[in-house]
């Protein structure tokens, strides 16, 4: 039996569309939009101007504090200004607008595609070159890698484990990254460890990538303590909690980090971006990203360089289908509507995926009947109708109690709900406001 | 591009369950034990459920339509299923003017007067059954022997029921084949232990119930009425006399399961059904009335918010 997660859980249609398409580059744009927020905490920097002249890998965007991350330029060309730009989160944040000519590098970055497999650097060497490159988590949840690979004072890390579970419909980025880059990847997974100080790694990753599955697990017998890992495939499994608890069998405590129970989780993309940054001096500078939907049709993998817009991606893909009612940025589970085209990508896009109107549209609400399949799928164990039925009352109390800060905002709850109820619309925004009323009691 | 984009939080996609899916599935599930009253009970099966069920959709139409001025919802089939499920709960000799009664009863009484669907507090099948056996004992508590195909309906023979019989110290009961067919007396959709775990069997695997409140309910009365018997065989039946008789196999699978009325976490349902099975047994065995199902499980009923609001899902990382 395979394992996965031990409470709740769904899987809905996988839909990987694109999945077996090779990583196709994509053209540079003219100009790209490269937020300076893409990343969680605090913005960096901008450390360029109006008019200044920077290649690929000039660093722009300074680290703003300890939980940030450095941007570099993903092109060469001008500043051509620094202005608010609306990104994927919907609001207008600061960006560096810079205008293309030619494609020239940084000459500290090794272009070339010879393997670099041994890595002499110590742990603290390691950690500064990702902290140098600007590597976030590429999952999506975009926190700073850096952060994550010096637990606090106290705390050992005993294993690393890899996110390759891609567990959100329709994407396949992880996937044809594995499939294309699995050597640098692995090699990637052993300067993390190294960084970590554990001899031991597991690569998690569902069962519907038996081929990533098969070529990890005859890669990975050239390295020492890395352990593949097939999981049932189950949403949402990528969730770092559940991951832990599918592959180590233990829970992490509410409110506790996952090196509480000795573990380290990282994305497998972000392995790859760390060798790159390691090995090859590369600051994360472009990544894959599917673009996907069932109108689309030309659904793909494309190496996109970060700034890019996403009418781009959508136009490499095929175009816009007439009916698209929804662009969202990320799977369809957890990923954001997008309010425009011309919204650039960043760090954390793993994917654009376009729904038709008639998908897009929700179903007319009803009231609660108490069928407890909310309660049922939740993976956290929560009541999702009680915590949306606190908030609805704003009952925030109650809502406290019944651990609503837990929520890990999958969505399998609203996904399960025969009477279509927004359950967590309503739970995000009760958590937000017991976290503030948490914080308001500690301070 | 002229259309607006949508904007909307996620998830941004849905699995495509609905409450009317739910409900039609469970009725799917009932379909074994009305084909199985049909041949047993004939006419007045067909009579006493098709009355039923017309009279709770016309009534819930009405309430909505003209009392509470709200869209009427009857097509999610919650209305359908109760008028099916009071029908199961009624013998098929029963009078078309006190079956209309109970329908209003459940309707009228037990669903919309709380808010409608979701919001109830007791089983409105069990509400209008219980009714009725307070308010027409005679007629309730007459039921027609089985006559395979009958065209009779109220002029139907009459006789006693396993659990009256067994009430009264008699031996002389149906075998345990005619008893898992249905080939005894009883409310006309409560006969046939068969149908009902089909229809069990269905709701499981299409996901609509889990295990957990008939199993529990089933086990407690096992556990319970073997202890019994085990004590004094000659008082009191074996236990697969107790769960094959009566309404307990109807009960645990389609009345306690309600979802509106039972709780929301598994132990909360373990519990719940526990509940059930000890307060059907000790009415059984200890009462007056010869069966306690019903009023077993709306007494559980109205126990439900005090267990969903102690006893919590299982919470990930414990606590």
């Amino acid at each position: 039996m395979l394992r996965t997660f031990r409470i709740g859980g769904i899987h809905p249609p996988e839909n990987k569309l694109s999945a077996g398409k090779k990583i196709t580059p994509l053209a540079i744009p003219e100009q790209v939009i490269i937020p300076l927020s893409q990343h969680i905490g605090a913005p960096a920097q901008a450390v360029v101007k109006k008019g200044d002249v920077v290649k690929v890998g000039t660093l722009i965007g300074k680290s703003g504090g300890f939980v940030s991350a450095n941007i570099h330029s993903s092109v060469s060309g001008k500043v051509n200004k620094i202005d608010n730009a609306i990104d994927a989160s919907g609001y207008k944040r600061s960006a560096i607008y810079i205008d293309v000519e030619g494609d020239e590098w940084e000459e500290s970055i090794d272009r070339s595609n010879q393997l670099a497999k041994t890595c002499a650097l110590s742990a603290k060497e390691i950690i500064d070159k990702i902290t140098e490159a600007g590597i976030v988590g590429m999952g999506g949840a975009t926190f700073p890698t850096q952060v994550k690979l010096m637990p606090p004072p106290g705390n050992k890390a005993e294993v690393l484990i890899i996110n390759a579970a891609e567990c959100e419909p329709y994407l396949t980025s992880d996937h044809s990254l594995m499939m294309e880059k699995g050597e640098e990847t692995l090699c990637g997974i052993s300067i993390l460890m190294k960084a970590i100080e554990v001899d031991k790694a597991v690569i998690g990753i569902e069962k519907n990538k038996p081929d990533a599955i098969s070529h990890f697990e005859n890669l990975a017998k050239e390295y020492k303590g890395i352990e593949v890992m097939p999981l049932k495939s189950r949403y949402p499994q990528g969730g770092e909690k559940q991951l832990i608890d599918a592959v180590i069998r233990r829970q992490v405590k509410s409110g506790s980090l996952p090196i509480s129970v000795g573990a380290v989780v990282q994305n497998v993309g972000t392995a790859y971006a760390v060798y790159e940054a390691v090995q090859k001096n590369k600051p994360l500078i472009e990544r894959v990203v599917t673009v996907t939907g069932k109108n689309v049709s030309n659904a793909s993998n494309l190496l996109v360089r970060i700034g890019t817009p996403i009418s781009k991606l959508i136009d490499a893909a095929g175009g816009l289908p007439v009916n698209t009612g929804k662009i969202i940025g990320g799977g369809p589970m957890m990923g954001k509507a997008l309010i425009s085209t011309e919204v650039p990508v960043t760090k954390g896009s793993s994917g654009i995926l376009l729904l038709s109107e008639a998908e897009a549209v929700r179903k007319p609400m009803y009231n609660c009947i108490r069928c407890a399949k909310c309660v049922n799928v939740c993976p956290m164990g929560l009541n999702p109708t009680l915590l949306m039925d606190a908030t609805e009352f704003s009952n925030w109390e109650l809502a406290e109690k019944n651990n609503i800060v837990d929520c890990i905002e999958c969505g399998s709850c609203s996904y399960t709900c025969p009477a279509n109820r927004v359950l967590l619309d309503y739970i995000r925004l009760g958590k937000g406001k017991v976290m503030g009323i948490i914080r308001a009691r500690k301070s | 591009m002229e259309n607006k984009l949508i904007i909307s939080p996620s998830p941004h996609i849905h699995g495509g369950d609905s409450i009317s899916k739910n409900m039609y599935g469970v009725l799917i599930a009932l379909v074994p034990a009305f084909l199985v009253s049909l041949y047993y009970f004939g006419l007045g099966a067909l009579i006493v459920t098709a009355v039923s069920v017309l009279s709770c959709v016309i009534i819930e139409y009405l309430i909505q339509k003209f009392l509470r001025k709200q869209e009427p919802t009857i097509w999610d089939g919650s209305a359908i299923l109760t008028g099916v499920l009071l029908a199961f709960n009624l013998p098929s000799n029963l009078p078309v003017w006190i079956v209309i009664i109970g329908a209003l009863a459940a309707i009228g009484i037990g669903k919309m007067p709380f808010g409608g669907l979701g919001s109830n507090i007791f089983n409105p099948a069990l509400i209008g059954r219980v009714f009725l056996l307070i308010s027409f004992p005679a007629q309730m508590t007459t039921w027609p022997v089985p006559e395979a195909l009958s065209t009779h309906y109220m002029d139907a023979e009459t006789g006693a029921t396993v659990l009256s019989l067994i009430k009264g110290g008699t031996n002389n009961l149906p075998s345990y084949a005619d008893m898992a067919l249905g080939n005894m007396g009883g409310s006309l959709g409560e006969v046939s232990a068969i149908a009902l775990l089909l229809g069990l069997v269905y709701m499981l695997v299409r996901k609509i119930i889990t295990w957990h409140i008939p199993v529990a309910i089933i086990g407690t009365v096992a556990i319970f009425t073997g202890i019994m018997h085990g004590v004094a065989p000659y008082t009191y039946a074996n236990p697969a006399v107790h769960l094959l008789s009566g309404g307990l196999l109807l009960g645990a699978i389609f009345m306690a399961t309600d979802y509106v009325t039972s709780p929301m976490s598994k132990a909360g349902m373990i519990v719940y059904g526990i509940g059930i099975g000890v307060l059907t047994t000790v009415i059984r065995l200890f009462g007056s009335y010869p069966e306690g199902v019903s009023f077993a499980i709306i007494i559980m009923n109205a126990l439900t918010p005090l267990i969903n609001s102690y006893i919590k899902p299982k919470h990930f990382g414990g606590k």
